[in-house]
């Protein structure tokens, strides 16, 4: 129970999230986390002006159900399983963030300069995780699947255009953080 | 309801192995995306290399499904334009959030409702493309 509530090593995080790629295949589906924005936007009525959005969503379902079952997980390993303690980010990383204007840096999973209540109320935090979440969105359409589609399933199999595609990810990501933060904070 | 218990007991243990492996934590990403540990490279390393390792074993023992086809993953249509500039912008919003599709819905369930903010933003921008994808180069 000790390891358990401890963070899990990387060596052992890695092989368990290839676990779950392979149990969806081997049920006769795949690992893609943002299909289901496609879903539920089609849920939502958007198939009845957008092409790209007329399929049978039922089919979605069983994905539908792994992002439920995601979201009680995350419920089940924040208050069971994690017993409070910092995340061991790397001190460079911590004085990186110092000074950019980052407090108690890894004390939570998330920083309460972007996430809390009163962040999200402020004009700059609400924009910072709706464009943030929108490029998500769009971006991984685009480029047809996201990190878990792309990064592990496409990668896994040895496809060439899921590797442009998590070249990307670092491209975007690495301009985001290299050019675009300094801006920001 | 049988069928999809499977599903949830899946869901179940992803979002227990990304909130364990810190994975869904925005500053596991800014820390990744400034070199600045081995940690998330270590994870996704060890996941596409033990991806690898599954899949071939899978091939050459031809496994098959719980549907009765033969186990393997479906291609990824050819080109170049899409990937580039779609990846590009996903890594925007993803080191913007700190958060890509799945940890968006995982933080869910650690309370974190701010991350809902980001979850609607990332279906209007799935319908936006919808509604420019034949606009687009792909």
């Amino acid at each position: 129970m000790e390891y358990i509530l401890q963070p899990w090593p990387w060596y052992v995080s890695g092989p368990l999230i290839a676990l779950v790629m392979f149990l969806l295949l081997y049920f006769g589906r795949t690992f893609g986390m943002s299909s289901n924005l496609r879903t539920l936007c089609t849920i939502g009525g958007a198939g009845k002006r957008v092409e790209f959005f007329k399929f049978d969503w039922k089919s979605q379902r069983w994905n539908l159900v792994v992002v439920a079952g995601a979201i009680f997980g995350g419920f089940i390993a924040h208050y069971f399983l994690s017993n409070p303690i910092d995340i061991a980010l790397s001190d460079a990383t911590v004085n990186d963030l110092n000074n950019l204007g980052f407090s108690n840096v890894g004390n939570s999973l998330l920083p309460p300069e972007l996430f809390s209540l009163e962040a999200v109320l402020s004009f700059k935090g609400i924009l910072i995780l709706a464009i943030g979440g929108f490029l998500v969105g769009f971006g991984t359409r685009y480029a047809g699947g996201c990190t878990s589609g792309h990064a592990i399933t496409g990668l896994s199999s040895l496809q060439l255009p899921s590797l442009i595609a998590v070249i990307g990810f670092f491209i975007g990501g690495l301009i985001m953080i290299h050019l675009i933060y300094p801006i920001l904070f | 309801m049988g069928k999809y218990l499977k599903f949830f007991f899946i869901g179940i243990f992803f979002g227990i192995v990304l909130v364990k492996s810190e994975a869904v934590s925005w500053y596991r990403i800014y820390e990744m995306f400034k070199f600045q540990s081995f940690h998330m490279y270590g994870i996704i390393g060890t996941a596409v290399g033990s991806g690898i390792i599954l899949l071939l074993i899978s091939k050459a023992m031809n496994v098959k499904t719980t549907e009765g086809t033969s186990l393997k993953v479906p291609l990824k249509d050819r080109g170049f334009m899409r990937y580039i500039i779609g990846g590009t912008i996903f890594g925007l919003g993803w080191a913007l959030s700190g958060a890509c599709p799945g940890p968006m819905y995982i933080l869910v369930g650690t309370g974190a409702f701010s991350i809902l903010i980001a979850i609607a933003g990332a279906l209007l921008g799935t319908y936006v493309y919808g509604l420019l994808k034949n606009k687009l180069p792909h």
